[in-house]
Order: structure tokens, then C-alpha cells, then sequence
């Protein structure tokens, strides 16, 4: 077996993946491609109105956002990368033992730690 | 099959890089870089690095990506606002980059023939199919880099605080930060 086609076969397993971004686009695409055809064209001025489309637009939308929303998304990043380290833990699992274990329960109690730490700071509270 | 895998990822790299700068809207860069991540991990997978092609989608292209989006939001950019006055620095760090990619390059002990590198590459990638990166990466990181591992769950946490500190400050006391409501 040679590299390219060796290199073929292990691409190929990722054939599912291709054809779900694929299906995704068109799915997109083609619901755009086709309302667009298939829509009865009746403009209104009634029907154009801001009203038949949601409110009126009061302000720019590019203001600037509470900070709040920056602190979820800092959790968000930080706990995202803790379940990161889930990931090759799982896979490993029964090549590692019980050291392994305990590590991760390590790992996950200085995260508790964290998360007690910023529910009880109120990070995680609207107002 | 390799080759044209990675000049096509390869140059969608480059090309969105390239229109993460070139844009004047900084939401339209915030979408060109998602467009770069995802093809990063493309070519990761190519180099049958699965772990890292997940890295790159879940860390990078989910909650990295977030971050820049929240911060273009914070700062409140107007698409007509000019940033692009450090012309200066950007080509002394981009000539910087550059250098030491060519040192690592020639530096790199490349293989003279390419079907040595095939074979070694193909080796290289029955190994990886035997094993599993992602279990060879978790078995390398649990028992060699057991401490490493520990000490970055520390580091997470300590930016989890001073993450919480810092943007508390934000709203406890109204600065520059906090306008609405």
C-alpha cells in the first residue's frame, strides 16, 4: 500500500462529513433558489412596511454590547476547553487506570472550584 | 491526492488571512477568519491529526471565534473607523514571522527524495490508524504530561477569575465599558 492511496482511504472515511457540509450548502442555497422562483412577486406598500417584516428599527446595530455577555462568553471558552481535555481522556480511559482517573478528578474539582467562584461572585446573574 | 488537498486548503487559508485584513467591516473579517479555522482543521485532518482538527473546530471556530465577535461588538467599531495605522509594526512583525519560518524551514531536516518521504509518511499514518491519535494524544497527556495537565487546569482557573475580576469591575463601577441601559 502506498502513501497516496493509503492517504485516499483514510480521506474517504471522512466522505459522511463532506456530504453533510455539502447537503448543508444546498440546503441553504436551494431554499433561497427556490422561494425566489417559486414566490408570488405582489408588492404591496402595506406588505413592504417595517411593520409586516417585525419593528421599526430605533437605533444602529452596531452599539455597544454590556459586558456581560463578555463574561458568559469567557465561561463559555474556558469550560469548553475543560471539556477538551474530556475528549482523549475518554478515548484512553482504559489504557491510563485509576491514576487517570484521579487526575481528571482533579481537574475537574479545581474547575468546581471556578464555577462555585463565579456563581457565587454573580457572573452568572443577569441584574 | 495529498498535494491537491493542501494547496486547496492551503490557499483558502491564505485567501481568507488575507481578507481578514483587507476587509473595512470588522464582522465580514470576524467571518472570513471562521472560514479560515474551518480549513485548518480540513488540513489538519489531512495531516491525520484529528485531535487537533477537533481543537481547532471546537476551541478556535467556537469559542475563540465568540470572543472576537463580543470584542468587535464591546468596541463598538464603525465600519468607516480606520485602524490601520501601525503600518510600521505590522511589517517589522510580519518580516519577524517571516524570518524564523524560513529558519525553521531550512533548519527542518526535509527528506531528499519525495518517495521516501511517501513511505515514511504512509508509516507514519498505519501507525496512527493502528493506535488512534486522539488515544495516543490522551495516553501521552495522562501519564507522561501528568503535571503539565494539572498545572494548565490551574492556569484556566486563574483566568477564569481575573476573567470575572476584571469585567465585575466593568459593571460595578459605570466606566468607558458599560453605556446601555
Amino acid at each position: 500500500m502506498n502513501g497516496a492511496s493509503h492517504l485516499l482511504s483514510y480521506l474517504a472515511n471522512y466522505f459522511p462529513v463532506l456530504v453533510f457540509i455539502g447537503v448543508a450548502f444546498a440546503f441553504g442555497a436551494g431554499t433561497l433558489v427556490i422561494s425566489h422562483f417559486l414566490q408570488p412577486k405582489l408588492p404591496d406598500p402595506e406588505k413592504l412596511s417595517a411593520y409586516e417584516c417585525g419593528s421599526e428599527p430605533f437605533s444602529d446595530a452596531r452599539m455597544p454590547f454590556p459586558v456581560r455577555y463578555y463574561i458568559i462568553a469567557m465561561l463559555f471558552v474556558i469550560f469548553d476547553i475543560e471539556i477538551l481535555f474530556l475528549y482523549p481522556w475518554a478515548i484512553a480511559f482504559d489504557k491510563i487506570g485509576v491514576i487517570g482517573m484521579v487526575e481528571m478528578l482533579i481537574f475537574i474539582a479545581l474547575f468546581v472550584v471556578g464555577y462555585v467562584y463565579a456563581w457565587k461572585k454573580g457572573a452568572l446573574e443577569w441584574d | 491526492m495529498a498535494t491537491l488537498s493542501f494547496f486547496y486548503f492551503g490557499s483558502v487559508i491564505v485567501l481568507c488571512a488575507l481578507l481578514v485584513v483587507i476587509f473595512r467591516n470588522p464582522v465580514y473579517s470576524v467571518i472570513s477568519l471562521l472560514v479560515m479555522f474551518f480549513h485548518i482543521a480540513g488540513l489538519f485532518v489531512t495531516l491525520h491529526a484529528e485531535f487537533l482538527a477537533a481543537v481547532q473546530l471546537i476551541v478556535y471556530a467556537g469559542a475563540i471565534l465568540v470572543l472576537y465577535l463580543f470584542v468587535v461588538m464591546i468596541l463598538n467599531l464603525q465600519q468607516d473607523d480606520s485602524y490601520q495605522r501601525q503600518v510600521k509594526w505590522g511589517l517589522g512583525l510580519g518580516l519577524l514571522a517571516l524570518a524564523e519560518v524560513i529558519a525553521i524551514i531550512s533548519k527542518a531536516a526535509l527528506p531528499d527524495e519525495p518517495a521516501q518521504s511517501k513511505t515514511a509518511a504512509a508509516a507514519a499514518g498505519e501507525a496512527a490508524t493502528v493506535v488512534g491519535n486522539t488515544e495516543m494524544v490522551g495516553k501521552a497527556l495522562y501519564t507522561t504530561y501528568l503535571f503539565p495537565f494539572e498545572v494548565a487546569s490551574l492556569i484556566l482557573l486563574v483566568a477564569m477569575i481575573g476573567a470575572i475580576i476584571m469585567a465585575k469591575k466593568g459593571i460595578m463601577e459605570p466606566g468607558p465599558l458599560r453605556e446601555s441601559k
